[in-house]
């Protein structure tokens, strides 16, 4: 019959609507089919049958009553809904009934798919999400490819000026300033100074990154010009901090470092400049950056480009190799040409790709931890078919056919399932917003970690990947069984078991390989964290603290030595205060190069001379560094009225002495000459794993080498923390208008250097912990199980003789079997592995045998400790007891 | 036996049923399976149960209406009767049952005659 479009969908929905009217429906149609019969009946005594004759063929032409209301209610509902509510309802109940297993199950599988929407939500953010940018897929980073510090990822402002003029791939180019450090600026006019951390960004940048400000405007082109009036960005979370989300804050003018300010505009929750640019650290308000005030500050503008449509990366990498090397340090030195290069490369690859391969192995990592828990489940359910052989049989008997049968079973696991991945799920929300909140962790975005859309998903199709995984062997193996086996068989189905046990074993061989090279893989990244925290800084990152002090010395070199030795000279003088000194930079913090020192009176050839890192000190400065000295520090006579002196660190030193000793000689530094009097050693300024540039240390006593910044860093007995409030106290007593800025320890610095690495160890030894946990529940409950189906024959064997003793061993040597086959082929698999991850270790070989010897034994330790239990219990059967049951 | 009862093809009852309520008005389930057992002069084999299937359906694309009534000998059941999206639809289908019996019609008749060509 043909019909309307219109008229299938007024049945279907009518159809869904039985559904769960199904027995009022019922009801009704019984009535209805009641009234039909005793309708037919009445007719048929009417024609002279007597009742029964008449309720007889009433029947016959009626047909069968129970096939006819079955066909009405598959007429009128959803059938195969029916069937897989059915189908739930008896997993429910069955279930129900077996507790312990249930609860078990899903814990497992909570954790195993918790983890799994955890991770993937992080690999998501960081990896496949797009950046929040406008078509951030057109943006490109350029910079040096290896550039070393921050001075060589940087160009000056004419030669960002020049490639605004001459390129031909981007729409826009634009900057920020990357020497901005964490409370660069203080907030007053409302009690105490308040530190605020300003970034820099050249006019054009919310444009061309495509950000709309949230409330007001962004920059104007005269704003970004010297003379403009002086305006500023709150980014969101600044705004609802200090100016409690009050939206009448735009258009008013704030106090910034003893500027009035006008606030122009709040920038959207979803920016977030750090999270992209300089993860584990927040930025609160942006000022533009006026080009012609930096034009002699050398190299501080990090580059951001927007390819014109059409252009690709490689277009643009090709131009840049011809047109950097025209670019100008500074137009005022015209042989200053010629020192850039660039390559472009698309800016999510410079947030994110460092991290692609990490992130990739903790996937792998992560999806390891969940096949383990498949095979886990895929075990205890085989236990449970073992005992539930008889009911299969039954059903069976009883005319369900396999598949009804596998399906039953898969809807088991996939009830299973779905629970514990609910459970799971909060499980990852819990993480994720947890790791969204690490401030100090120096990911990239990942305080926009979050579980979206894509990663419910994504636990979709796990949970249901994980039910049929786990549930399909089982399933099998049981509808597969031989009904009359099984039936006919008496005791505790002793054939059905032992063709499961070999099936179960194999599976725990399985999950203690796979645990081992879980196991393996944390060892080896573990003893690379070991060996990064072993690292020789140059310098003693605990009990130090470093504090950035406020100070107006109206750019008089004398007065600045006035206050940073009064400064230095009170604070020393706080008890538990060892040594303080002042220096414009921190290592592993913001860095800054210069043209490294030479020896005076040689000849070099072009470009000869390394660049080195540059940090102009206090007297004291060393010493509260924990640096080791070789010569003395600097003293406040080293000023202007004595000779120029220089502290160099060991790598610069042998460049300048050639292999020689430095100490003593003279050196010039750009036009300037300075005597070397101290060599410290090589400081880790830019990581913790790479290796030391060239350092060289200026007084801040002398008018050549102007500070840029200051950092008083106080090295201490007691715990930095308790030294903070006395170190503000005096600060302030010297200066009224000192922010309260953080008093950071150094040792705090350096943890989030090594904070990646730190996620990593601790998310992969995690999943480790939990792969080992779930082996050796694994391995417990085969040998457990295999324990309790031979209790008859131990029973016998121990009435003929065999000693608790020698019970033991038999049940420990079948567990040191399983864990031995497991753990050579899981080492077999790591050696494999282990090559896939080597670029992620440190001072470790693929193939440390340490590590391989530490985690087998570990693993094999455990196994034995798991399989002990139940051989404890074997040993303790009683004969009599044993053969008198069965 | 003489000659077997005719199969009901697919969609043949429901066009049946709407034929019937469109004849007589108002009827029971009972009632129509009587009809329809009457009409075709014993020739259908129709298990007068099957007929409920049909009327759920008939039902759910809203071609039919029910109503809980009395019946003349005063049992309660449930009545049904066509409505006019049921009275148009029964007329389309009615008149492709009509072409597609007359252009059966016409093929088997031409079997005789095929052997001369």
């Amino acid at each position: 019959m043909k019909h309307s479009m219109m008229d299938s969908l007024r049945r279907a929905v009518q159809r869904a609507g039985s559904f769960f009217r199904k027995q009022p429906l019922d009801r009704e149609l019984e009535a209805e089919m009641a009234a039909h019969l005793e309708m037919a009946v009445d007719e048929n005594v009417k024609r002279g049958l007597s009742q029964k004759e008449a309720r007889r063929q009433a029947l016959i032409r009626f047909g069968g009553v129970v096939q006819a209301k079955e066909r009405q209610r598959e007429e009128r509902g959803v059938p195969w809904l029916d069937v897989l509510l059915q189908d739930v309802r008896y997993t429910v109940r069955t279930l129900r009934r077996d507790r312990v297993f249930t609860v078990v199950a899903v814990l497992i599988l909570a954790l195993g798919i918790g983890a799994n929407i955890a991770v993937f939500s992080v690999v998501n953010t960081i990896l496949l999400r797009p950046l929040p940018f406008y078509d951030p897929q057109q943006l490109v980073w350029i910079a040096r490819p290896d550039a070393h510090g921050l001075s060589d990822m940087t160009y000056s402002a004419d030669a960002y000026d020049d490639l605004l003029a001459q390129n031909r791939s981007y729409v826009d180019v634009t900057a920020y300033y990357a020497f901005s450090t964490s409370d660069n600026l203080k907030l007053t006019g409302n009690g105490d100074p308040t530190p605020v951390t300003g970034m820099g960004v050249v006019g054009n940048f919310f444009h061309v990154l495509g950000v709309e400000p949230e409330l007001g405007r962004s920059f104007t082109a005269d704003e970004s010009r010297k003379g403009g009036r002086a305006v500023v960005l709150l980014s969101h979370p600044f705004w609802q901090r200090q100016f409690g989300g009050d939206r009448a804050i735009v258009g008013k003018v704030i106090n910034l470092s003893g500027t009035p300010t006008t606030v122009i505009g709040v920038l959207p929750e979803t920016f977030d400049f750090g999270a992209a640019f300089s993860p584990g650290t927040k930025v609160d308000v942006y000022v533009p950056t006026l080009l012609d005030d930096i034009r002699d500050e050398g190299n501080t503008l990090a580059l951001i480009g927007r390819l014109k449509p059409g252009v690709s990366v490689a277009q643009a990498q090709t131009e840049a190799k011809s047109l950097f090397p025209k670019f100008y340090w500074s137009k005022k030195y015209p042989d200053s040409i010629g020192n850039y290069r660039a390559r472009p490369v698309v800016l999510k690859d410079y947030v994110s790709g460092k991290l692609r391969r990490s992130l990739i192995m903790l996937w792998g990592a992560v999806g390891l931890i969940l096949l383990i828990v498949c095979v886990n489940l895929s075990n205890l359910l085989l236990a449970r078919a073992a005992a539930r052989s008889k009911e299969f049989a039954l059903r069976s008997a009883l005319g369900a056919g396999r598949w009804r049968l596998i399906r039953q079973l898969l809807t088991e696991s996939l009830v299973l399932s779905l629970t514990g991945a609910a459970l799971g799920l909060g499980l990852a929300y819990a993480l994720t917003s947890y790791l969204a909140h690490q401030g100090s962790l120096a990911l990239p975005l990942l305080s926009s970690v979050r579980v979206d859309g894509t990663a419910l998903a994504w636990t979709l199709l796990i949970t249901i990947g994980a039910a049929v995984l786990f549930g399909l062997l089982p399933g099998l193996r049981m509808s597969g069984t031989d009904l009359q086996e099984t039936l006919k068989d008496g005791g505790q189905g002793m054939s059905d078991g032992r063709k499961h046990e070999g099936m179960r074993n194999v599976l725990v061989i399985s999950e203690v390989a796979l645990a081992c090279v879980l196991l393996i893989g944390a060892g080896l990244l573990l003893r690379s964290f070991m060996r990064v925290l072993d690292v020789d800084l140059g310098f003693q990152p605990a009990t130090a603290a470093a504090i950035k002090v406020d100070y107006d010395d109206g750019r008089k070199t004398e007065k600045r030595n006035a206050i940073f030795e009064e400064v230095i000279r009170r604070v020393s003088a706080i008890p538990g205060v060892e040594a303080a000194g002042i220096s414009d930079n921190l290592p592993l913090e913001r860095n800054r190069g210069w043209g490294g020192p030479s020896l005076k009176g040689k000849k070099y050839r072009d470009g000869e001379v390394p660049d080195a890192f540059v940090y102009v000190v206090s007297p004291g400065y060393v010493k509260a560094m924990g640096m080791r000295l070789r010569g003395r520090d600097f003293t406040w006579q080293d000023d202007m009225k004595g000779e120029s002196t220089v502290i160099l660190n060991e790598r610069a030193a042998n460049f300048v002495a050639s292999g020689g000793d430095a100490l003593g000689k003279m050196v010039m530094i750009g036009k300037s000459e300075a005597r070397v009097i101290g060599v410290v050693a090589d400081v880790h300024e830019t990581n913790v794993e790479g290796a030391a540039g060239e350092q060289m240390y200026l007084p801040t006593m002398r008018d050549e080498w102007g500070p840029e910044g200051s950092e008083l860093v106080v090295r201490t007995k007691l715990p930095p923390a308790q030294l903070a409030g006395s170190v503000l106290r005096t600060l302030r007593e010297l200066n009224p208008n000192q922010p309260a800025v953080e008093f950071r320890p150094i040792q705090g610095i350096v943890d989030r250097a090594v904070s990646p690495r730190r996620f990593f160890v601790l998310m992969v030894g995690t999943f480790a912990a939990l792969g080992l946990i779930l082996a050796s529940l694994g391995i417990y409950g085969v040998i457990s199980y295999s324990v309790t189906r031979r209790t008859q024959e131990i029973g016998i064997r121990m009435a003929l003789g065999a000693t608790p003793g020698r019970v033991q061993m038999g049940v420990i040597s079948k567990t040191l079997v399983l864990a031995a086959i497991g753990i050579s082929v899981g080492a077999i698999v790591s050696m494999v592995m282990a090559n896939l991850i080597a670029s992620m270790l440190f001072g470790t070989t693929p193939t440390d045998p340490i590590t391989f010897f530490a985690m087998t034994c570990l693993l094999g330790g455990v196994a034995l400790l798991a399989g002990y239990i139940p051989a404890r219990r074997a040993s303790r059967i009683n004969p009599m007891v044993a053969l008198r049951n069965n | 036996m003489g000659e077997s009862k005719l199969d009901l093809l697919q969609g043949t009852l429901d066009l049946m049923v709407l034929q019937t309520l469109a004849a007589m008005g108002e009827m029971h389930g009972y009632g129509i399976a009587r009809r329809i057992e009457q009409v075709s002069g014993d020739e259908v084999l129709l298990n007068q149960g099957t007929i409920y299937a049909s009327l759920v359906r008939l039902q759910q694309r809203g071609w039919i209406s029910a109503e809980w009534g009395t019946s003349e000998n005063n049992r309660k059941a449930k009545f049904y009767s066509i409505t006019k999206r049921g009275r148009k639809q029964m007329a389309e289908d009615a008149a492709y049952w009509a072409r597609l019996s007359e252009v059966m019609g016409r093929v088997l008749a031409m079997g005789d005659k095929g052997g001369d060509r």
